[in-house]
């Protein structure tokens, strides 16, 4: 568009969507401060601090290198390879973001205690997380020009040297980008290290809050820890540098497929190798527990009502996170003024905030100020829209930047003022992308515990909560209806995903999991 | 240019100028465009035509000067009176982009009608503007059903509909293919005369601007260099820029001697108020040469080498290199078309075009 100034009505609601990310951000100086700079020293001064910080960063660090592994090689199974099935396979490699990671915990620990600690949470982490390395990996691997490949092989490059010399330099920035999304949900998430009984930051975290003593003290870690996930996106951000557009015009032919001959039932063993753990083998313990459960009609009763609660919460918090993150995202992708990129930039704050942070934050706020919705569903959808804000506003802002600014342009001298323009042109435009994100949130939500577990209204039950109560307990037979029904509706999203993948790779990359933090 | 003053203009650009950061991209242009004229504003890539072309739709916003659309001040800055800038959609100036850009969502007759307002009897003329662009029946087409020469057609006839003061094409027909591109482009220009509307086709394809537009005005370097007829402009350039541009040209060193230029080429007439004395650079365009007869016995013949040969089938393009080192470009009927290495003659047929050396 032009470098005129941006329209209010666009930057007035976007400035009320970068105020609600910021919340956490001033709750967190606020209360860290709150009994002096001496008192923030104390606390981090401490051995358990830095064993804190070093076991989250291992952690953290392992699992993202694992994810890349893994996440690159079935990558390049489902487009690459002429593995028979590979369509089936992509969506079959995707499913495993519809378990969350705390129901996967409680899977492989009722099954072998002996896994809790550091290798029970690498492996859940792993398992849950590696397709935010696949998805952008996939796309990007689609949109590569099979030119290259057969330019460089008749140049005298064997297969190897094509994939180092030619494929890798071009998938690296989506392989950082995935891998930031694996590190910051490992940072941020909490069920599957409170299942695994790991002490990080999150569960230290929410075990300080809870305890209720010393609420600062939350507070001074839960801003060590937005600091390494901030640090993160630093990280990620210079790696990343100017994406690479693709040279020459011509619709690409589909990509070449590399037989895989006699290598063939190694790949298939490496499927088996990943989705049995990461799939089957939670399946399998749902349906254990299901077979011994004894149904009741109050359980029966329960668990749908559980369900409603949960996809009425989905939907409220999808409906919510796309409507406010529609003007900045089509700020972000229509608008270079300074104004437009701080706003863009302020809401992905939340992408470096684990839930259990945006909990008690919202927490505090809600004490203090908004009283009379504290425990109640509009500041438990507020709690979900600053999680889920990033991911919305990147899927809308790259469905925008899909449609060129002509479009708008046309629209404009053929009589029609700027909000005109938004109505008739640029949102009917953004309608795919809209429901990408709506879809993001709406999965983010099924799955997301500490934010439900702290904002919900008193007697509230969402699946989530339910199964984190039972499983917590030791109770599986009565998590099993739960556990089911979250996996089988959590799943439906999440095959969605999987099919825009292909086509671009933004609501992949922006699909910011920290969030879907179980 | 005579009549550009004393028909009223539609468009008058005066003294525009526009920078982006560091990069001026426009010096100071002025153009004026009369009622029911084709104006092609020629130039090479980079030379701020489309820049033009989008402060004149008011998509960017000019830094210096004004433009003034069917009588009506659209934007203004640094010049006489207030500084303003009407937004676009208030300018009543029709936009035809490159890949034509329709409204994917949108069927044609919902493109054609969007900048139609309910009560303006819409789908009359929805199926008026379409029948003119020769698409009568395409309402209910969706945009991607369509080739590319229709898109184009439909993003014409989307701007037509409103009845704009001006309709402004940006490389229109760049995304077609050179098999479809003439012909979409004669019948685009059919379709602009017989709507009788006043247009500007921007392009950097010289053979598209002479062959369509009423006068071409060529861009170069932020400036305009010459606004004239396409015969005007090819037969005599207003400078060595212009004459390098428009058409393909063999440029000499050589000094004017009155009437007459010396150069590589030995001493030729040139042109009637080229200058009389001093050091020129002259201009000679393939078709002023002639392959001649080598036995013609003459000394104002040009004997050389071909070293290069294009064949169009109609007629075709000899380079010779001469003694001198010199190397011409002489177009020839196919039928005398000399092979490479043949030893040829040639001789320049009418007087050159030679300007004054700037160095």
């Amino acid at each position: 568009m032009t470098r005129a100034r941006p329209p209010l009505a666009l930057v007035a609601p976007a400035a009320a969507a970068a105020v609600i990310a910021v919340i956490p951000i001033w709750y967190l100086i606020d209360r860290s401060l709150e009994r002096g700079v001496d008192e923030v020293i104390d606390e981090l001064w401490q051995r358990r601090t830095l064993d804190l910080v070093l076991r989250s960063v291992g952690l953290t660090a392992t699992v993202t290198l694992l994810c890349v592994v893994i996440g690159v090689a079935a990558a390049w199974l489902v487009v690459r390879s002429g593995l028979p099935g590979r369509r089936a396979l992509r969506v079959a490699f995707t499913l495993p973001l519809a378990v969350p990671s705390y129901l996967s915990a409680f899977a492989w620990i009722s099954w072998r205690p002996g896994l809790a600690g550091f290798t029970g949470a690498t492996l859940v982490l792993t398992l849950v997380s590696y397709p935010y390395v696949m998805l952008p990996v996939v796309s990007a691997l689609s949109r590569l020009d099979p030119a290259h490949d057969d330019v460089a092989r008749s140049l005298g490059q064997s297969r190897l040297q094509v994939a180092l010399r030619l494929t890798l330099p071009q998938i690296r920035t989506s392989i950082a980008a995935g891998a930031l999304l694996v590190a910051l949900y490992v940072l941020s998430d909490f069920g599957a290290v409170a299942a695994m009984r790991y002490e990080v930051f999150t569960w230290v975290i929410y075990g300080a809050y809870r305890a209720g003593f010393n609420p600062s003290r939350a507070a001074i870690l839960a801003t060590v820890l937005v600091m390494l996930a901030l640090a993160l996106v630093l990280a990620e951000s210079a790696v990343r540098g100017r994406a690479e557009a693709r040279v020459g015009s011509g619709s690409p032919r589909a990509g070449n497929q590399v037989p895989l001959g006699r290598a063939t039932p190694l790949a298939y063993l490496f499927v088996a190798a990943v989705l049995g753990p990461a799939l089957v083998f939670p399946m399998w313990r749902i349906g254990v527990w299901v077979s011994t459960y004894v149904s009741t009609d109050i359980s029966v009763h329960d668990v749908g009502g559980a369900l409603g609660q949960t996809l009425m919460l989905a939907a409220l918090a999808a409906v919510a996170t796309v409507l406010l993150a529609f003007p900045t995202g089509v700020l972000a992708a229509r608008s270079r003024s300074r104004l437009a990129r701080t706003l863009e930039r302020t809401t992905y704050v939340g992408h470096a905030l684990p839930g259990i942070v945006v909990a008690i934050s919202l927490v505090y706020v809600g004490v203090r100020l908004l009283r009379p919705i504290y425990l109640e569903v509009p500041l438990l959808v507020l709690g979900y829209v600053v999680l889920f804000l990033p991911l919305a506003v990147g899927a809308v802002r790259n469905s925008v930047e899909q449609s060129p600014p002509r479009m708008e342009e046309v629209a404009r001298s053929l009589g029609d003022g700027p909000m005109r323009v938004l109505r008739r042109v640029t949102a009917p435009l953004a309608l795919p992308g809209i429901g990408a994100g709506a879809a993001l949130v709406l999965l983010a939500t099924m799955k997301e515990l500490p934010v439900t577990l702290v904002l919900r209204p008193t007697g509230t039950e969402t699946l989530a909560t339910r199964l984190w109560r039972y499983t917590s307990v030791s109770d599986y037979a009565n998590a099993g209806p739960y556990a089911l029904a979250l996996v089988l509706f959590a799943a439906v999203p999440t095959a969605l995903l999987s099919s825009f993948s292909g086509s671009d790779r933004t609501h992949s990359v922006r699909a910011r999991q920290s969030v879907e933090a179980t | 240019m005579s009549d550009q003053r004393t028909t009223p203009a539609v468009l008058a650009v005066h003294d525009v100028r526009k920078a982006f950061g560091q990069q001026q991209v426009l010096r100071g242009v002025d153009l004026h465009v009369p009622a029911g004229a084709i104006v092609a504003v020629l130039g090479p890539s980079g030379c701020g035509k489309t820049t033009l072309l989008r402060l004149i739709a008011g998509f960017e916003q000019l830094d210096h000067g004004s433009i003034t659309v069917a009588g009506r001040l659209a934007a203004n800055c640094g010049a006489a009176g207030p500084t303003m800038s009407l937004p676009p959609e208030r300018r009543r100036v029709g936009v035809v982009p490159q890949e034509g850009a329709l409204f994917p969502h949108l069927d044609v007759a919902g493109n054609v009608g969007f900048g139609l307002r309910r009560g303006h009897g819409p789908d009359g003329r929805v199926a008026e503007v379409l029948a003119l662009v020769g698409l009568a029946g395409f309402e209910k087409k969706r945009p991607s059903q369509l080739s590319g020469g229709q898109q184009q057609r439909v993003a014409l006839a989307r701007a037509l509909a409103p009845k704009p003061s001006l309709v402004l094409l940006d490389e229109p027909f760049s995304s077609l293919d050179a098999a479809m591109r003439g012909q979409v482009r004669e019948e685009v220009f059919e379709v602009l005369r017989a709507a009788n509307a006043t247009a500007i086709l921007v392009t950097h394809d010289q053979q598209e601007a002479l062959s369509v537009a009423d006068q071409v005005a060529v861009l170069l370097a932020g400036r305009i260099a010459q606004v004239g007829e396409p015969t005007e402009l090819y037969a005599s350039p207003s400078s060595l820029e212009v004459a390098t541009f428009v058409g393909e040209a063999v440029v000499l060193r050589g000094t004017a001697k009155g009437a007459r230029v010396e150069c590589a080429l030995g001493s030729l007439p040139q042109r009637a108020n080229g200058p009389v004395s001093g050091p020129v650079d002259v201009v000679v365009r393939p078709e002023q040469f002639a392959i001649v007869d080598t036995d013609a016995d003459n000394h104002e013949l040009l004997t050389g080498t071909v070293v290069a040969r294009s064949y169009f089938g109609h007629d075709g393009i000899v380079r010779v290199s001469l003694p001198s080192g010199t190397v011409i470009t002489c177009r020839t009927p196919a039928g005398t078309l000399p092979a490479r290495g043949d030893k040829v003659s040639a001789r320049v047929m009418s007087p050159v075009v030679a300007f004054a050396a700037t160095e």
